[in-house]
């Protein structure tokens, strides 16, 4: 007898579970119908919105502006974590403030951030963006921080000059941690940037979407928006990984 | 040939200069260093001399990777003077070994990149780093797929490119810190013939670091015995066994005197303590 391997399809029992424990509640009237659609309702209204439906253009949106969030934290972040985790001293002397607001719910900052941008894509972006740029910020400067001493060593040992020390040794050993930054910044961006498409005089986005149908009592797209928000928050922490184990090939190893 | 009486002691540094063709590579003279705790060397001298295996060995804390950390410049001196061939550090090239092979090579790079970084420190062009790499490579006759990176490679193999590395630049001396501690015994014996083999045809200075005594004999023609802190030259001990050395040494009489020497030497230390 030859063993048979389940283990790869493990995964599908909890989704399979999900359904029937969601279809035995509609079918035995557990909770409301109107406030639980049939999960056949529900992937109708996902696939028509998806497929040219106005669920697929608003799915669009909440990811340009995600992408674009995480693009400009980069950008800004990760030269300036490398900034600060290169001198122990700086790093120390903004711990303190990096900290503070790493643990200032972004969400709290939406007002100022409408004072500095109106009410349009502007302040969506930048309020995701500060908010992931100091998650990845903290990651980049602790990688680099954290950079194995006894390879600095031996690049040094070799007669590597603090900026070839740099650049071929600490850069590269912050690059897992860096990718840990990315992942956590890219799930914090799009909290807020759906947060922000529900409240901030939104027009378009799955924020909105989400809040439109519960305001119209469209429950089927309701769900639908969230399971597409979902969906977009898995794959872009799925992306990360991909592109992570494509160039940080030697993580964990 | 055979084994000299340990007649020199705390002298023997000065002394070594009157050994008949032992010209130092390397002169310590008046090394002091202190840690906030400690003093662990004061106004220390050593003749590292050419061409030979030097083993350093005593007991735990003394500052045995100490001492060679700060001949390569690792960590600075308090005081004092060290020279080879009379110049100063920068004025030669020499390799280094660390322990924990897996943090001291660069896991981004396949092995064979890993070998050629120091020629790339040295500017040298491609063509010419891969032709003196694999020169270097069919010498020694390693048979390890370079092509792979550090991670793939068992722990022998990745300690053998870290040997590698730190010969590739023709170092005028290697210095190695305890290269086999962290290696399963099996590992131990095949790095550590390899690394005979490799000093017998490069004939390069080399200084080892040991925690095992057995070892430090096996590898050496010189065992450099310290003290406690601040160390000082217990004794620098002459073994003179033909190589290659192999698992019938460690059962001949040479052998067996000078290790049983040693030990005397370094428990006579310890009880020091």
């Amino acid at each position: 007898m030859k063993p048979v391997h389940f283990d790869p399809y493990l995964p599908i029992i909890g989704v399979v579970g999900l359904i029937v424990i969601w279809y035995l509640a509609v079918w035995y009237q557990i909770v409301d119908p109107v406030l639980l659609p049939s999960p056949v309702d529900t992937f109708r209204a996902l696939w028509n919105g998806l497929a040219g439906g106005r669920l697929g253009f608003d799915f669009m949106r909440t990811l340009e502006r995600t992408i674009l969030a995480i693009l400009i934290a980069a950008a800004i972040a990760i030269p300036l974590g490398i900034a600060l985790g290169a001198s122990e001293r700086v790093y120390r002397s903004v711990e303190f403030v990096v900290d503070f607001f790493r643990s200032t719910p972004a969400s709290a900052m939406f007002p100022l951030f409408l004072v500095l941008f109106g009410v349009g894509d502007k302040t969506k972006i930048s309020v995701a963006a500060f908010g992931a740029a100091l998650v990845i910020l903290f990651n980049v400067a602790y990688g680099v921080m954290n950079a194995r001493k006894t390879r600095l060593l031996a690049a040094k040992v070799m007669g590597a000059s603090r900026i070839r020390v740099l650049t071929d040794v600490m850069l590269l050993e912050s690059l897992p941690q860096t990718f840990v930054g990315l992942r956590n910044g890219v799930s914090l961006a799009l909290v807020i940037v759906v947060v922000a498409e529900m409240f901030i005089g939104s027009t378009d986005g799955l924020g909105q979407r989400v809040f439109e149908a519960q305001q119209l009592f469209a429950m089927p797209d309701m769900y639908a928006a969230i399971f597409a928000a979902g969906g977009l928050g898995y794959g872009l922490n799925l992306m990360f990984l991909l592109v992570e184990r494509q160039f940080v090939h030697w993580s964990g190893k | 040939m055979g084994w000299e009486s340990p007649v020199a002691r705390a002298h023997e540094a000065r002394a070594s200069r009157s050994d008949a063709g032992e010209v130092p590579a390397v002169t310590v003279r008046g090394l002091t260093k202190r840690f906030p705790d400690a003093v662990v060397y004061d106004r220390f001298d050593l003749d590292i001399p050419r061409g030979k295996l030097v083993s350093i060995f005593g007991p735990n804390g003394c500052g045995k990777s100490t001492l060679i950390n700060m001949i390569t410049g690792l960590i600075p001196i308090d005081a004092g003077e060290i020279l080879f061939d009379g110049r100063p550090l920068r004025d030669i090239k020499f390799g280094y070994v660390f322990q924990n092979y897996r943090e001291a090579l660069f896991p981004w790079l396949r092995a064979i990149d890993n070998i050629q970084y120091p020629l790339k420190l040295m500017k040298l062009p491609k063509a010419k780093r891969r032709t003196r790499t694999e020169r270097m490579v069919a010498g020694l006759g390693v048979k390890i797929d370079l092509n792979r990176y550090p991670y793939e490679l068992s722990g022998g193999q990745q300690q053998l490119v870290s040997i590698m590395r730190a010969l590739v630049v023709e170092p005028q001396i290697l210095f190695l810190d305890e290269p086999f501690s962290a290696l399963d015994y099996e590992m131990t014996l095949f790095v550590r013939d390899q690394l005979q083999r490799i000093f017998v045809e490069t004939g390069t200075t080399t200084v080892l670091v040991s925690h095992d005594l057995e070892e430090a004999v096996y590898l050496a023609d010189r065992i450099l015995l310290l003290s406690r802190r601040p160390a000082t030259i217990a004794d620098y001990v002459h073994y003179d066994a033909a190589r290659p050395r192999s698992d019938a040494t460690l059962s001949q009489h040479d052998f067996v005197r000078v290790k049983a020497h040693c030990l005397e030497i370094f428990q006579r230390e310890v009880r020091k303590g």
